[in-house]
């Protein structure tokens, strides 16, 4: 058993594969905006994962490249949507309605 | 097969497996927990005790090559991105006024929430 060390990458690619299914499903489920935020955060974390095995299972450890690169972008996406939701805006550190009606001064130009 | 071998695949099935069974520990959590606030835990889980055995027994496999530096690369990145995100997430949720479910009467007013709780 220990003379195959594909089948280690196997037992842990089937583990990370239900661990996915049932993250997924929490995003679908999820009551809150925040549970779904939290739920595709755990899946990037889980497809990195997935990558950086699927790269050791088929030989090819280039995948550790993409997989890096998706944590990456993993963790910019999770911040863009929260930043989104609060803001209504990714460009301004206060809402986009309240700076479009003159009711607050951007962060730019606000008095320290 | 040489007993290095030997020793070095027995350490990385341990990891992967107990890696394995903490993401899917993890991802139960998420599941099954009453409510967002409870779920961050699980998902801490995840990030923590799934991400890093996983990785370490990945690097066990790897020896002292560039893939192990990847995957080291990978998991400092996860060490820091992971709590980033899920604080900057439960910052939202506390900003936006999500309440923890079942919460007793008496801690609620520790929350200083008296009037929602």
């Amino acid at each position: 058993m220990f003379s195959h060390p594909a089948a280690m990458f196997g037992v842990a690619l089937c583990a990370t594969f239900v661990a996915m299914l049932l993250v997924i499903a929490r995003s679908y489920a999820g009551p809150t905006l925040y549970d779904r935020v939290l739920a595709v955060n755990s899946f990037g974390t889980l497809t990195v994962l997935l990558l950086a095995l699927l790269g050791f299972l088929v030989g090819r450890p280039d995948f550790l490249d993409i997989a890096l690169l998706y944590a990456l972008i993993n963790f910019v996406g999770t911040i863009a949507v929260l930043k989104f939701v609060r803001h209504r805006h990714l460009g301004a550190a206060r809402p986009a309605r309240d700076i479009a009606l003159k009711n607050v001064s951007p962060w730019w130009e606000e008095k320290r | 097969m040489t007993t290095y071998t030997l020793v070095i695949n027995i350490v990385s099935w341990a990891c992967l497996s107990l890696g394995g069974i903490a993401l899917v520990v993890g991802a139960l959590g998420v599941w099954r927990l009453p409510d967002v606030w409870a779920r961050f835990h699980a998902a801490g889980i995840i990030d923590t005790m799934g991400a890093a055995l996983l990785l370490v027994g990945m690097m066990l496999q790897g020896g002292f090559t560039l893939v192990t530096l990847k995957l080291a690369l990978i998991g400092l990145f996860l060490f820091i991105a992971g709590p980033t995100a899920t604080h900057a997430i439960a910052n939202a949720a506390w900003v936006a006024g999500v309440k923890p479910k079942h919460i007793d009467k008496d801690e609620g007013s520790l929350l200083g929430r008296k009037d929602k709780a």
